[in-house]
């Protein structure tokens, strides 16, 4: 437990993804392999089953400190954490214990059924042994998540790179079905209870940004035109009677898309899709932040399902009848993905159509009418193209619409981290709210390094306040900020939020009288909400 | 009547005529310690400890007016018995006895409890109303000894100097730096910013026992740095000189290092919960031997803590000060670290 409690402490420390990868490192070199096990099913979600509710906690936290209820919520609402402020409170232990963390899960686990006076008994005693780090982790095993910004990306970098294996597979492993209870270390980074060879999937072929007018592509002809979706990109595997979907940052995410789970059934053996992930109802796309409710989870409830239905919007094949097909050219993938395609109706995973139009000008126009669909605009692929392994310039081209921009002040400033550490350069903006400014966004890039100099001597003139490393500015700089999208947002106080924000320019011409305001915002905000 | 009320200058002795610790001007300025939030410029007199005097002379101005007592000792003014004890927060600290036709009050200032092993040992005072500072007023501040906490930091020195890091400490000028002289001083050299040199000297001159230290010039290598350990005032934090040493790994010594929220956001490589002012146990302890009838709550969790005293029967009143703004002088720029860092990037820049 002490050598898990180092390494909580370790991953809490840093912010920098080297920092955390090597004390993930250290640990997988150390640690006992049971106590290994345990780690990664507990930063994957794999939480063991709670044999005690933590209200329970609290009132024997109460109870053994004396500390009235009203105190124990304002030391909680300080520390922020239930198992943090409970291990604080508690008085400094007698006594010492060197049991791992899996003989402490182990422990819990047996509690499962016992009454309420057997399980006080024993979490006091183990309170009484635990120094508070190691009872603040203790208390996270029983009642709560650790979050502590490991993903799950990250976990199989640091095993990859500790093991020598190859860590596509190492993700397989992990996310496939296995149980901590009966499995070794050796066995789950190796795979044997799954088998890799089936999920593997293929770097993504990715565009650039079109800088130049589509006129100099020459002819119309030789492309491809498709819509451009707002969602994220992933690639569906179906091998040996088995279904994988990856992320573009190549995390398994099968068990997060329930709604494309039957293509098992559909999808021939030895196929592999492209494509992008989007919310969808009525074959409709919906917005981005429709999508965004369903990221990022361990679990999804019916409710989520419900309200966020999504699909898949199908770009390309890259495997067929087990063949890797990457090296024919687009228009052949084409054509046996809408073979493929001919006698699939289904709602939730549709090819995604290309766009027929005579001419540029046409397409132009076409282009305009983006945002009523939720497409951030289109695709140009060259008939020809080969599926490139990551970036390559010439063949794919994304030619976006026009972000909404904004014209908001800056009120904080921060300081930015590797070569612009010792600049401010992480600025937060704000818009007028009658008499009062609301905080809209964050943005970072965006600047030249010499307009960054000069916000950079005005920050430091003009700071008001400091909070660690964060500056209150005088709101005197305008910006105007670009962004992608506009949702509504309990987590903001403004009620919205804007996604991908960033400095287009510097309005040096504008003063703080001009800004946009708030309302400007929510009338976008409707304007969008009734399209999508 | 009662011995001080909270005026919108400070606290205020009418019988005798003064203010204790004022925010703004006034003729007699009664000095529990040379913090800033505690001691500012442009009274006529001040009255503070012996050990305060040449420290506020130096932080203020050499021209001021100051008389000052030992603890136990006192003085009559205006017919009001002042006397100073012991408040165990830095050197020179102390807690206001007044004593009135056998009314006694005690304002503390800022303290702590536990033996740092510099300031004189916080000594309690019998008194009828207490003024107590309430910074760690919630009972999830509860300090470790010392002792454990300075292990943990000279571990922490030693893995640094091994992985060719540079260990750099942020501390207060005054007191919180003295402390961690006095308690790491040893095998590993210790390299002090002007600010804290400055000070020392005027610390050492005062009689202080304080170990020998290394003032950082601009001929100091980052050799000799990575090496031993680095003190520097908050000031220097985000500075580009920290970021030029070699693989520099900083370490904040602050109570509210005690919580993850506070760590995390402090964005430091490590936090060790070291704090000058009393932890709840500490301030329960404190308030307790004095026996008194009423206590005034000021700077720090006071509704909590208040409220908490009048449950337990100490009849108890929140009161609103200067003291202790922005958040704690643990983590606040004082200015005047501010001016020699500014002064120090100039030299940097005339190199």
């Amino acid at each position: 437990m002490k050598r898990f409690a180092k390494l909580i402490q370790q991953l809490e420390l840093s912010n920098k993804t080297n920092d955390k990868i090597a004390a993930l490192v250290d640990y997988f070199n150390h640690a006992d392999d049971q106590d290994k096990i345990w780690v990664i099913a507990l930063f994957t979600g794999k939480k063991p089953k709670r044999p005690i509710k933590s209200a329970l906690l609290k009132y024997w936290a109460i109870d053994i400190t004396q500390t009235p209820e009203w105190l124990f919520s304002e030391s909680y609402s300080n520390v922020g954490d239930l198992s943090e402020t409970i291990a604080l409170l508690l008085p400094p232990a007698e006594n010492t214990s060197d049991f791992s963390l899996h003989k402490w899960i182990e422990d819990l686990h047996d509690l499962e059924g016992k009454d309420d006076e057997t399980k006080k008994v024993f979490i006091l005693n183990a309170w009484n042994h635990l120094e508070t780090q190691e009872r603040f982790i203790f208390n996270k095993l029983i009642s709560g998540n650790f979050r502590i910004g490991v993903s799950n990306k990250m976990l199989v970098n640091a095993l990859a790179k500790q093991s020598s294996l190859d860590s596509a597979q190492i993700m397989h492993s992990i996310m496939g079905k296995w149980n901590p209870y009966e499995i070794t270390f050796h066995e789950l980074i190796n795979g044997t209870h799954v088998n890799t060879d089936n999920s593997w999937p293929y770097p993504f072929c990715l565009a650039y940004a079109l800088e130049q007018e589509p006129e100099k592509l020459v002819d119309l002809s030789e492309w491809q035109a498709e819509w451009k979706w707002d969602g994220i990109r992933g690639q569906i595997v179906k091998r040996n009677g088995e279904l994988f979907i990856w992320s573009r940052g190549e995390e398994l995410v099968t068990d997060q898309f329930p709604e494309l789970h039957f293509l098992i059934d559909v999808l021939p053996d030895g196929v592999v899709l492209d494509g992008e992930i989007l919310a969808l109802q009525d074959k409709q796309v919906l917005s981005f932040s429709t999508l965004q409710q369903r990221l990022n989870r361990k679990t999804i409830n019916k409710k989520q399902l419900d309200d966020a239905p999504i699909g898949f919007f199908v770009y390309d094949i890259l495997e067929y009848e087990t063949n890797d097909f990457r090296e024919h050219p687009l228009s052949e993938r084409r054509a046996i993905l809408e073979q493929l395609f001919e006698n699939l109706d289904e709602s939730a995973v549709i090819l995604s159509p290309v766009i027929n139009c005579k001419n540029w000008e046409e397409l132009a126009t076409l282009r305009q009418t983006s945002r009523s669909i939720n497409s951030e605009g289109i695709m140009l692929k060259k008939l020809s193209s080969h599926y490139h392994s990551g970036r390559k310039r010439g063949d794919w081209w994304k030619w976006k619409i026009n972000p909404y921009t904004v014209d908001a002040v800056m009120i904080y400033a921060q300081k930015g981290s590797g070569r612009r550490a010792n600049f401010f350069t992480d600025y937060t903006f704000a818009v007028r709210d009658g008499e009062n400014l609301v905080t809209i966004a964050k943005a970072y890039s965006g600047l030249t390094d010499k307009e960054i100099k000069e916000v950079n001597s005005f920050v430091t003139r003009n700071a008001i306040e400091k909070f660690g490393p964060v500056r209150t500015v005088k709101p005197e700089l305008v910006f105007e900020i670009a962004f992608e999208g506009i949702a509504e947002s309990k987590r903001h106080k403004a009620g919205l939020a804007l996604r991908f924000p960033r400095i287009l320019r510097w309005r040096k011409d504008k003063k703080a009288a001009e800004i946009n305001t708030l309302e400007d915002l929510r009338q976008l905000l409707e304007s969008t909400f009734i399209n999508g | 009547m009662a011995l001080i009320e909270f005026t919108k200058r400070g606290i205020y002795c009418k019988q005798g005529d003064f203010y204790v610790d004022p925010w703004w001007p006034v003729d007699y300025a009664v000095t529990t310690h040379g913090h800033s939030d505690h001691v500012r410029f442009g009274n006529k007199y001040y009255l503070c400890h012996t050990l305060t005097k040449p420290i506020i002379k130096r932080r203020i101005s050499e021209d001021l007016n100051v008389e000052t007592l030992n603890y136990g000792e006192s003085i009559v003014r205006n017919g009001v018995n002042i006397s100073f004890y012991p408040a165990g927060h830095i050197i020179g600290s102390a807690q206001v006895r007044l004593e009135y036709k056998g009314e006694v009050c005690v304002i503390s200032g800022d303290y702590k409890t536990e033996d740092d092993g510099i300031s004189d040992v916080f000594e309690p005072v019998k008194c009828h109303s207490f003024v107590s500072e309430s910074t760690f007023g919630l009972p999830v501040y509860k300090w470790q000894k010392q002792e454990v906490v300075f292990n943990g930091i000279k571990s922490w020195v030693n893995d640094n100097i091994q992985q060719q890091k540079t260990s750099v400490l942020i501390a207060y000028s005054l007191g919180k730096a003295q402390r961690l002289i006095k308690n790491l001083a040893g095998d590993v050299p210790i390299y002090v910013h002007n600010s804290i040199a400055n000070l020392n000297e005027v610390i050492i001159d005062a009689g202080v026992n304080l170990p020998e230290t290394i003032r950082i010039t601009p001929e100091t290598t980052k050799d000799e740095l990575q090496k031993g350990i680095v003190i520097v005032p908050p000031a220097m934090r985000d500075s580009r000189w920290i970021k030029n040493l070699s693989h520099p790994v900083t370490g904040i010594c602050s109570g509210w290092m005690q919580v993850r929220a506070h760590r995390r956001w402090q964005s430091a490589d490590a936090g060790f919960a070291l704090s000058d002012h009393a932890d709840w146990t500490g301030l329960m302890d404190a308030i307790t031997a004095t026996g008194a009838e009423k206590v005034y709550v000021t700077h720090g969790f006071t509704a909590a803590f208040s409220r908490f005293l009048n449950d337990e029967g100490i009849e108890s009143e929140e009161v609103m000060t200067k003291f202790g703004q922005e958040d704690d002088e643990e983590n606040k720029v004082d200015l005047a670290d501010a001016e020699n860092h500014h002064v120090e990037t100039e030299n940097k820049k005339s190199e």
